[in-house]
């Protein structure tokens, strides 16, 4: 399904211009509902469509403490984020931030991150770790970590929704590692489960093989799938490789979000995933929050990508 | 921006979701993970004290028992040198490295920034494997004489 770039044919500069890497995320998530939807109520009843059951929302990667050439500001672009969160124009059931909030897990950057992200105008934020966060994991457990479960990982249920919050940013070999806990945690946490309740997962590192010469991909990440095989739909949302890009595998739609940072090169593309310093007035494009929507009765959920503005 | 405009468009404009609240979902208060958001629409955002920053040693170490990380790689990747000497790392990248021993425990440095270094005294004789454990693919060896 997922088609890999050539890197060699085109420079980043011209990638963007062309949106060619970009546009292939946005085709598949096209497919994977929001427009689909729009379409079949356009053609009929263009006013009366559903209210969505579930609506939230999307951040990633802010790296609070980051101060390379890649971005100027991080905390002013965390904040543009938050603020593109609060327009949106309703108030997202939840927001989650899919890791790296903090660059170098310090104190100090784990009580900003979190004060910044009071003032998101949702009842409820959630987070999962990223590398950068577990490089002092007792801190992001101590800011973040109340009420989870093992090494910070949790499941609720929100509109008929099952959401499941991962941890693969520890004990790491090579890949993400989720650990024999772990998937006992999700082994029973599904157990009982209607085949038909939708699925979402949250990870920081992707749960499929992004690229694994960098490490984007988690080692036992199919043992988890495997427990999730018989759910009709599952919907996979990472952070990681600061860039979007989408997968299917049978029942499963992974979907990788961009950064409110700073961006990474495409897979392979240079000899590691070092932050890419873009051209003046190009970083907003590169950056940028995530709507997702649940409509009751429908299988797929619905992605929005917004470009930071 | 061009992906954000793209996802958008496709014929029904005018069948654009209309603004409103939430659906009605709760959470209970007590006993679910993360945090709590801003419940009214009036707050601001309250100013960030300034981002702190890792102390960033300015020179980089000189001599044979140096490591320096530079494109996501330790070099030299393998070091030989005899018991009681120290290695100091220096991260050359923009992106923050680690210094963990193969056993996580022999050493484990903190998250090194930019300029940042990190050194280890090796009394014992061995052969020591570690990696960044931010970026686990990085691999090292120091090989301790006696």
């Amino acid at each position: 399904m997922t088609e890999k770039q050539d890197p060699n044919g085109m420079s980043r500069r011209q990638l963007l211009r062309h949106s060619a890497w970009f546009g292939t995320a946005v085709a598949l998530t096209v497919a994977g509902g929001e427009v689909l939807s729009s379409v079949a109520g356009c053609a009929s009843q263009p006013q009366s469509q559903p209210q969505p059951t579930l609506r939230f929302a999307q951040i990633s990667d802010s790296h609070i403490g980051f101060t390379g050439t890649a971005n100027a500001s991080v905390t002013d672009t965390f904040t543009e984020a938050i603020n593109q969160v609060n327009g949106l124009g309703y108030t997202p059931d939840f927001v989650i931030h899919t890791g790296d909030l903090t660059h170098l897990a310090t104190a100090d950057q784990f009580d900003q991150v979190k004060q910044m992200m009071t003032s998101l105008k949702t009842p409820h934020i959630f987070t999962v770790p990223g590398e950068h966060d577990t490089i002092d994991f007792p801190k992001y457990q101590q800011a973040f970590g109340a009420d989870t479960r093992g090494d910070g990982w949790y499941s609720f249920d929100t509109a008929g929704v099952h959401v499941i919050a991962l941890v693969n940013t520890l004990n790491l070999k090579k890949l993400g590692h989720l650990g024999p806990d772990q998937l006992d945690f999700v082994q029973k946490d599904v157990a009982t489960l209607s085949s038909d309740t939708p699925i979402v997962v949250f990870s920081h590192i992707p749960l499929f093989a992004m690229y694994p010469d960098w490490g984007w991909g988690t080692d036992d990440a199919a043992q988890a799938l495997g427990y999730l095989k018989r759910f009709s739909s599952v919907t996979c949302l990472n952070g990681h490789v600061h860039q979007l890009f989408s997968k299917t595998e049978g029942n499963v739609t992974f979907h990788s979000g961009t950064t409110t940072a700073y961006p990474l090169p495409h897979p392979g593309d240079g000899p590691a995933p070092k932050p890419v310093t873009l051209p003046a007035g190009k970083l907003h494009d590169a950056l940028g929050i995530r709507e997702v929507s649940y409509i009751k009765g429908q299988q797929a959920l619905a992605l929005k990508e917004q470009a930071l503005q | 921006m061009t992906a954000a405009a793209l996802l958008l468009v496709v014929g029904c404009s005018s069948s654009s979701t209309p603004a409103a609240g939430p659906a009605s979902i709760t959470f209970s208060s007590d006993g679910t993970p993360g945090m709590v958001g801003a419940t009214t629409s009036g707050s601001m955002p309250m100013p960030m004290p300034g981002s702190s920053v890792a102390p960033a040693a300015s020179d980089a170490p000189n001599g044979s028992n140096a490591v320096n990380i530079s494109n996501f790689a330790f070099a030299p990747a393998s070091l030989t040198i005899p018991a009681g000497s120290t290695v100091t790392w220096t991260n050359k990248d923009e992106e923050p490295h680690t210094v963990v021993s193969g056993d996580g425990t022999t050493f484990h440095s903190p998250g090194m920034d930019t300029g940042g270094t990190y050194s280890f005294t090796f009394q014992n004789a061995g052969t020591f494997e570690y990696i960044c454990s931010i970026h686990p693919m990085m691999h090292g060896t120091v090989v301790v004489t006696k």
